[in-house]
C-alpha cells in the first residue's frame, strides 16, 4: 500500500496538462501529475508513483547527498578494516 | 455506523481447526510451564517448530466453493490436486505429481502429460494461445526426460468466435509442432454458448518415450546440488498482463513460450548428472524450488542477483508490486544438478539459443528441511514460500 | 533501477551496521518501532534484522492500513458489493481480508462483481465504461492514498459522472501513533517515521513525539539502505541524548510536506469524530469520510450499509501485533490456524502486516540459516 515507485518523467500527454508519460525500467505508464500542479515536472525529471499518482519529485541532489553520506561511510568502513588487516599481519 | 453488536462468529467452516489449535497452543503452553524459563530464541523455535508440523499435515480443501487461487498454481492450487484429485485416484502412478506420468508399457517407458489452456488474451505479444497449447505440454514431456512425440487437441469453442481467429490459432499450433517435432494425430471439437469458454479453450494430452538412461524426480534432490535457471523469468506472466490493457502499462516485453525439447536433449546428452528439470510455468520459479524443497525434504538456498530478470520485467513488477520470483514463463526450466556436473550442464544449455542466459542460482542445503530461502541483493536472508492467492489470473 | 538500486548496496550496509553496533551501550536494549506497512514489508523482505545487533529489536506498528480495518466495514463493503448493479473496485491487498461472512475473494467466488484496481483512476474508468452500473471504489490508505482518491473524486466531479461512488476508509497516522504512545504495554525507544505519508503530510506533524513523549524520529525511506540508516540517526541521537525529529528521505519527502495533495483532501473530505481501528478500538479524529459538499460521491449515503459492529474471532490476536506488544510468532494461532492461506486477522492477509511479512519471509530460525548462508 505504501508502495512508491520512481520513474522519469517522458512527456506530458497533448490535451492533458494533468496526465504525463513515466518510464520505469524501461516499463512506461501513464500518471497523473496533478499533485504537483505548484511545481510541475520536466521531462527528464524523476518521480515518486503511488496508485497511478506522483506524489512528490524526486529531488536529485538529495538522492546524490544521501548517497555520498552512505559512501563515506562505506570507505570508512573500508579504512577501519584495512587497518585492521594491517594491524594483524604485525 | 449503528452500535449493534453481532454475536462473534468466527467464519463457520473455519470453526473447529482453530479450536484445535487453540488447544494445541495450551497444552504446548502448559508443558512449557513446567519447564524451567526458555529464553526467547528457543520459545520463537519451538512456534517455528509446530509450525512446521502444521504445513506437513495431510492437506484438507477448507473452502465451500473454487476460486481464482485454485488455479493460480500455489498452495491452493497444490491442496486441491492432494486432497480431491490424488485423493480420489491415487495409485502409483500418479503420486509422484511430476510434470508426466511415467508408465511402462510393453518395454519401453512412455510419458504422458495432459494440460488445459485458458489464457486472456489468446493473442499476446510473442504468441497465443496455439504456441501455449503445443510448447506447454512438449515441455511437460521434455523435462520428464521424454521425447515428445504425438499431441491430441480438443477445442472448446464458444459460440460466436471468429473463424478467423481460430484459424489464427491452429496455424501457429501446426507451426508450433513443427518446431518441436511431434504431431496432432488425435482431437475433439466442442461449442459451447455464448458467454461461456471465452472465445477458446484448448485441452492438449501428449506421449513421448523416454530413451535416456535417466530417471529425473525433484525427490532425488541432495544437498550439494546446484540449481539452475534457463533464462530470465516472468516475461510470460508480465507480457500477458499488460496485453490485457487494463493497466495502461506499455512494455517491450514479449512471451517467452518455446518448446524445450531440443535443449533438453543437449543437457541431457551431456551430463548425466541432472537430477530434476521442471518446466517454469503457473506459480513462477518460486512455486518449483518449494516442490523440490518438499518433495526431497531439503532447504534449496538462492542468491537473489544470480536469478536473471529482464530489466523490463522487474520495472513492471516494482510498477504492478508483484515478485518475478512467483510469476509464470512458458519456456524456462529449472534444472537440479549433481553441483560435480554443474558447469557442465550450464555449458550445454548456453550453447543452445533458449539456453544462452541460463545461470546457477543456488544450491540445496540440508538444513533447514522443506525450505527456500532465498540470500537478497543486500546480504540479508529471507524465505521463498509457496504463492497464496492470484496475482495474475489466466495466466496460461 | 535508479534511486532503487543504489539504495541496496549490501557493502555499504555492513558499514552502517557496524556503526549502528558501535552505538550501543553496553548492557542496554533498544526498541524502534516503524509505524509503516511498507518498511515492515522491507525490514523482512531484504532480511534487514540480519543487520542489526541483537540489543535493537524492531518493532512492528499500526501502519498497515488495511490491518486496520474492523471485521464489520469489509461486511459492510461485501454489502455494497452484492447490490444491483454494483461494480466493486478495490487495490489487491483488500481481496483476501476476512470478514464475517468471508472476504472479497470469495464474495467474488460466489457470483458479486467485485474488480481489483491499481489505482482509484482505473475505479473511474470502469465506471466510464459502464454508464448503466453503479461503481463503487473502496477507498483505504493512509495519508499517502488519501490525496489520490480525492483527486479522483474531483475528476469525476468535473466530469458529471453519475455513477461512481466512495467507501471511504482513510485513516490517518499520528492519532495510531498517538494510541501506541499512550498505551501502557510499550516501552519504545525511538520512531521510524513513515516515508510516503511524510511526503504528503511532512515532517511537523510528529514534532509532538520528540517535545511531549521525548523520542526520537527519524523519517524513512523504503530502501533498505534508508531503513538502516534511519536506524543509524536514531542511534545517534539516543547516544547524545538529543530528541528530534529528522529527515532521512529527503530526497523523496519534503518538510512542509505536499499543499496541493493537502488541498485536495480537505476539499472533498472532513474528519469522522470518531472511527473504529482494529485491536485499538476507538480513536476520534482519526478517518475520513466525504464532506457534504461531495455526498454524491459517498457510497455510505448512497447505499444503505448495514454498519454492524463485528468483534474479532476470540482466538485473533491482531490488537496486541499492530500495537506492537506482540511478536507475530507469538500469536496463540500464528501458522497454525492462522496463515496467509487461511487469515483469521488482517495481520496476516495484507503483504504489509508483520504477521505475514514474517510468515512469508522471516519464518526461520537465524542462528541455524546464518550457517547454511555461509556454507
Amino acid at each position: 500500500m505504501c508502495l512508491g515507485i520512481p520513474g522519469e518523467v517522458i512527456e506530458f500527454l497533448p490535451d492533458q496538462p494533468d496526465l504525463a508519460r513515466v518510464d520505469v525500467s524501461g516499463v512506461k505508464r501513464v500518471i497523473n501529475v496533478g499533485l504537483l500542479a505548484d511545481d510541475p515536472p520536466e521531462p527528464g525529471e524523476w518521480v515518486l508513483i503511488h496508485v497511478g499518482f506522483a506524489l512528490s519529485k524526486i529531488d536529485e541532489s538529495e538522492a546524490a547527498a544521501a548517497l555520498e553520506f552512505l559512501e563515506g561511510i562505506g570507505q570508512a568502513y573500508a579504512d577501519e578494516l584495512a587497518a585492521l588487516q594491517e594491524s594483524r599481519i604485525e | 455506523m449503528t452500535g449493534r453488536t453481532a454475536p462473534d462468529t468466527s467464519p463457520g467452516r473455519r470453526g473447529g481447526w482453530v479450536d484445535e489449535a487453540l488447544r494445541e497452543h495450551e497444552e504446548h503452553t502448559r508443558a512449557a510451564m513446567s519447564r524451567p524459563k526458555t529464553a526467547a530464541p528457543e520459545r520463537e523455535q519451538q512456534v517455528l517448530d509446530r509450525i512446521d508440523k502444521a504445513r506437513r499435515r495431510r492437506p484438507k480443501i477448507r473452502e465451500e466453493r473454487i476460486t481464482m487461487s485454485h488455479g493460480a498454481g500455489g498452495k491452493a492450487t497444490r491442496t486441491l490436486v492432494e486432497a480431491m484429485f490424488l485423493d480420489a485416484f491415487r495409485n502409483p502412478l500418479l503420486e509422484p505429481l511430476e510434470d508426466s506420468a511415467q508408465i511402462h508399457l510393453n518395454g519401453s517407458r512412455v510419458a504422458l502429460t495432459t494440460d488445459s489452456y485458458v489464457v486472456s488474451p489468446l493473442f499476446f505479444p510473442g504468441g497465443d494461445i496455439g504456441d501455449l497449447a503445443v510448447n506447454g505440454t512438449v515441455n511437460d514431456l521434455a523435462v520428464s526426460g521424454a521425447t515428445p512425440l504425438y499431441l491430441s487437441a480438443g477445442f472448446i469453442l464458444e459460440e460466436g468466435f471468429p473463424v478467423a481467429d481460430l484459424n489464427r490459432i491452429v496455424t501457429s499450433m501446426q507451426a508450433a509442432a513443427m518446431a518441436a517435432g511431434v504431431q496432432v494425430v488425435t482431437g475433439d471439437t466442442k461449442v459451447v454458448q455464448r458467454g461461456k469458454a471465452d472465445g477458446c479453450y484448448i485441452n492438449t494430452a501428449g506421449i513421448g518415450v523416454v530413451e535416456h538412461d535417466v530417471s529425473l524426480g525433484v525427490a532425488t534432490a541432495q544437498p550439494g546440488d546446484a540449481v539452475i535457471v534457463s533464462g530470465p523469468i516472468g516475461d510470460h506472466g508480465v507480457t500477458i498482463m499488460l496485453a490485457r490493457g487494463e493497466l495502461d502499462i506499455e512494455a517491450d516485453i514479449v512471451s517467452d513460450t518455446a518448446p524445450m525439447n531440443g535443449m533438453i536433449a543437449d543437457l541431457l546428452g551431456a551430463t548425466t548428472g541432472v537430477r530434476a528439470l521442471r518446466d517454469a510455468t503457473r506459480g513462477g520459479v518460486a512455486t518449483i524450488l518449494n516442490e523440490v524443497a518438499t518433495a526431497a525434504n531439503v532447504s534449496v538456498v538462492v542468491t537473489e542477483d544470480k536469478i536473471p530478470v529482464r530489466t523490463e520485467v522487474r520495472g513492471a513488477s516494482e510498477l504492478l508490486g508483484i515478485d518475478p520470483m512467483y510469476v509464470a514463463c512458458e519456456g524456462r526450466l529449472v534444472a537440479v544438478v549433481d553441483g560435480a556436473e554443474a558447469d557442465k550442464a550450464l555449458a550445454a544449455l548456453r550453447a543452445h539459443p533458449l539456453g544462452e542466459q541460463a545461470a546457477i542460482i543456488g544450491h540445496i542445503a540440508e538444513e533447514p528441511p522443506g525450505i527456500v530461502l532465498l540470500k537478497t541483493a543486500f546480504g540479508g536472508t529471507r524465505i521463498v514460500d509457496l504463492l497464496v492467492g492470484d496475482p495474475l489470473p489466466r495466466i496460461c | 533501477m535508479r534511486f532503487v538500486d543504489e539504495f541496496r548496496d549490501a557493502d555499504k550496509a555492513h558499514a552502517l551496521a557496524a556503526k549502528i553496533a558501535a552505538l550501543c551501550a553496553p548492557g542496554r536494549q533498544y526498541k524502534l518501532m516503524e509505524v509503516c506497512g511498507g518498511h515492515t514489508h522491507t525490514i523482512y523482505k531484504h532480511g534487514l534484522e540480519d543487520y542489526l545487533p541483537e540489543s535493537i529489536t524492531l518493532v512492528h506498528g499500526p501502519g498497515c492500513p488495511v490491518c486496520v480495518i474492523p471485521m464489520g466495514r469489509v461486511d459492510d463493503a461485501i454489502h455494497l458489493a452484492s447490490q444491483p448493479d454494483v461494480i466493486m473496485t478495490s487495490f489487491g491487498d483488500m481481496m483476501r481480508v476476512p470478514g464475517s461472512q468471508g472476504s472479497f475473494f470469495d464474495a467474488k467466488a460466489a457470483g458479486t462483481d467485485i474488480r481489483m484496481v491499481y489505482s482509484p483512476l482505473d475505479s473511474l474508468k470502469i465506471a466510464r465504461q459502464n454508464p448503466d452500473q453503479r461503481v463503487v471504489f473502496m477507498a483505504i490508505g493512509f495519508e499517502t492514498t488519501t490525496p489520490s482518491t480525492a483527486m479522483t473524486v474531483l475528476r469525476a466531479a468535473a466530469e458529471g459522472l453519475g455513477n461512481f461512488s466512495v467507501f471511504c476508509n482513510h485513516v490517518t497516522i499520528i492519532p495510531a501513533i498517538k494510541a501506541i504512545l499512550d498505551s501502557p504495554d510499550l516501552r519504545l525507544d525511538g520512531f521510524i517515521g513513515p516515508g510516503h505519508v511524510s511526503t504528503v503530510i511532512g515532517c511537523r506533524p510528529y514534532e509532538f513525539i520528540a517535545r511531549e513523549y521525548g523520542k526520537p524520529v527519524v523519517v524513512a525511506g523504503f530502501e533498505p539502505l534508508d531503513i538502516l540508516q534511519s536506524i543509524y540517526m536514531l542511534m545517534v541521537q539516543l547516544s547524545e541524548g538529543r530528541t528530534e525529529v529528522e529527515n532521512q528521505y529527503t530526497r523523496v519527502v519534503p518538510w512542509d510536506g505536499n499543499l496541493a495533495a493537502l488541498n485536495a483532501i480537505n476539499q472533498v473530505m472532513e474528519l469522522r469524530p470518531y472511527f473504529e481501528w482494529r485491536g485499538l478500538g476507538f480513536i476520534s479524529h482519526s478517518a475520513m469520510r466525504m464532506r457534504p459538499d461531495y455526498a454524491s460521491f459517498d457510497a455510505e449515503l448512497l447505499f444503505q450499509v448495514p454498519g454492524v459492529r463485528v468483534a474479532d474471532p476470540k482466538a485473533c490476536q491482531c490488537g496486541e501485533v499492530l500495537k506492537g506488544v506482540l511478536k507475530p510468532w507469538e500469536c496463540k494461532v500464528f501458522g497454525t490456524a492462522c496463515t496467509p492461506e487461511t487469515p483469521i486477522g488482517t495481520c496476516m492477509v495484507s503483504p504489509e502486516g508483520a504477521c505475514a511479512a514474517y510468515y512469508n519471509y522471516g519464518r526461520m530460525n537465524r542462528h541455524r540459516v546464518v550457517e547454511v548462508s555461509i556454507s
